[in-house]
């Protein structure tokens, strides 16, 4: 683990993987609730954390690094269901890159658990990781200058979906109706850093087949 | 006409509502936002006798004209411009009195960038996160004034102010933005580091609430991997594959993939909202405190 300063009360902390970075996530959302980390923010990513607004990042930075994190204790949290049409325009090329029927990318889609690694791009957008490394796809050559909102897409190791039209350069694989994001809600948004989510399919009628 | 409202006469080229952000949600993609010129928009709402975090008006370069529908105290500050009051010169930087139907006219900026118009009672639209910011990059808070819109205002304030004029920075000639190094420093060669504390930049056209962007030498990368998404501050200086910096101001990306050679400090962001393009820039690097 490498602690970063940014500015003068910000701290940036890498770890390794994902996974590690999702474990560190979830320590310091928990050291913040019991009230021992002052933090205006708490922003997770690939590979980092990032903490801003603290009042002694200098402490606090000795303090991540002479001590060992305990290991991923994950919050107990229900389960996202998001129920997609798999009939995205890029459902072929996705199969082709994976070496199967376009069938069976769903099958695989649907089949794998996967978590919200981290938020960004757009309000309530999710990088959700959860399937495994060999299904990694890369971006479209050349991004779409619209995508629609609902669209499920594919890029890296990451499984996103547009909460609104904006352009974009994931492959898409499929279509929900289900709001990801509405600021008259609470909360707004249905996927958070952490947030376990499954993609549930339907047919074409939006009921399960 | 007496209702606590504020027709858009003219709206100029680029008016947003704006009061002190919603940072802490940046952990769901959701920007700060908030009045690029802090300072500015804190003294237009003092002079209007309002709170602090009341919203206001930021205009571009060019200006507005509003006519509320009852009587108000209004302030401009900011960017200093000719202020009118149906057509009458009246005070820049101090309280003005503005009876219902007079139309109040923000004239296009002498110099510096963003002017500010703040009314007593405050912009009264729906928050959106607990803030009435006009947030260009996610499309958050309320649309950018359109000529004829009509917003809404708050009740008249209880406390008047007492504030007849105040001291306010000039626009800068020249923007010195103080920085301290990393959190990428090291994804740049020594030269290229070198380079962005030492040679002048310039203010780029193409700069917006989102970014200060800047034209001058290209920084040079020691690294050519690709960096993970990762979380970005206010006053972020990234470097995009042309290798000229941008500074991050209040609609920024909340996570980015391009290394971020330095921090600007807070202190130094609002003389950035108000260089004109063409504004000369030196990046300072200084000790983290």
């Amino acid at each position: 683990m490498r602690v970063l300063p940014v500015g003068e009360d910000a701290l940036l902390v890498e770890v390794a993987s994902g996974e590690e970075a999702q474990a560190l996530h979830a320590e310091l959302l928990r050291r913040r609730a019991e009230g021992s980390l002052p933090a205006a923010e708490i922003v997770p990513a690939a590979r980092t954390v990032l903490l801003d607004g603290l009042s002694d990042p200098a402490r606090l930075a000795a303090d991540l690094t002479a001590r060992d994190l305990p290991p991923a204790a994950p919050r107990a949290q229900g389960t996202v269901e998001i129920p997609v049409r798999y009939d995205g325009p890029d459902l072929a090329e996705v199969a082709a890159h994976w070496g199967v029927c376009a069938r069976e990318v769903a099958r695989i889609h649907a089949d794998a658990e996967f978590r919200v690694a981290f938020c960004g791009f757009a309000p309530g957008f999710g990088y959700l990781t959860g399937l495994p490394s060999r299904y990694d796809v890369p971006r479209r050559p050349t991004p779409r200058t619209a995508v629609p909102a609902g669209s499920v897409a594919l890029a890296g190791p990451y499984t996103g979906v547009y909460p609104r039209s904006s352009p974009g350069g994931w492959q898409l694989i499929g279509t929900t109706d289900l709001v990801l994001w509405d600021h008259t809600r609470e909360p707004a948004a249905l996927l958070s850093p952490g947030t376990r989510v499954r993609f549930v399919p339907v047919d074409a009628a939006g009921s399960a087949p | 006409m007496t209702d606590r409202a504020l027709a858009v006469v003219r709206a100029g080229a680029l008016t947003t509502v704006q009061d002190r952000g919603r940072a802490g949600h940046a952990h769901l993609g959701v920007p700060r936002s908030g009045a690029l010129d802090g300072p500015a928009a804190a003294l237009a709402n003092r002079l209007a006798g309002n709170p602090p975090d009341a919203a206001l008006l930021e205009t571009t370069l060019d200006g507005c004209s509003v006519r509320p529908r009852s009587t108000v105290t209004v302030a401009v500050t900011g960017a200093p411009c000719p202020v009118a009051v149906d057509g009458r010169p009246a005070a820049w930087g101090a309280p003005v009195r503005v009876r219902a139907g007079s139309v109040v006219d923000v004239g296009a900026a002498r110099r510096g960038v963003r002017s500010y118009l703040a009314v007593s009672g405050g912009i009264a639209v729906d928050p959106v996160l607990g803030s009435r910011s006009t947030d260009l990059l996610s499309g958050l808070g309320p649309a950018p004034l359109t000529d004829g819109a009509v917003l809404p205002l708050g009740p008249p304030p209880v406390r008047h102010t007492h504030v007849d004029v105040a001291p306010q920075p000039a626009p800068p000639e020249e923007l010195v933005l103080r920085v301290t190094l990393g959190p990428r420093h090291d994804w740049f060669t020594p030269a290229a580091v070198r380079t962005f504390t030492s040679r002048a930049y310039r203010v780029s056209p193409a700069s917006n609430r989102i970014g200060l962007r800047t034209t001058g030498p290209a920084l040079e990368r020691a690294t050519h991997r690709e960096l993970p998404s990762e979380g970005m501050v206010l006053g972020a200086v990234q470097v995009p594959p042309d290798g000229t910096p941008v500074v991050f101001l209040a609609d920024h990306p909340t996570t980015g993939g391009y290394p971020v050679i330095a921090v600007v400090r807070p202190a130094d962001l609002p003389a950035a909202a108000q260089a004109v393009p063409g504004t000369p820039v030196r990046f300072v690097a200084v000790r983290r405190r």
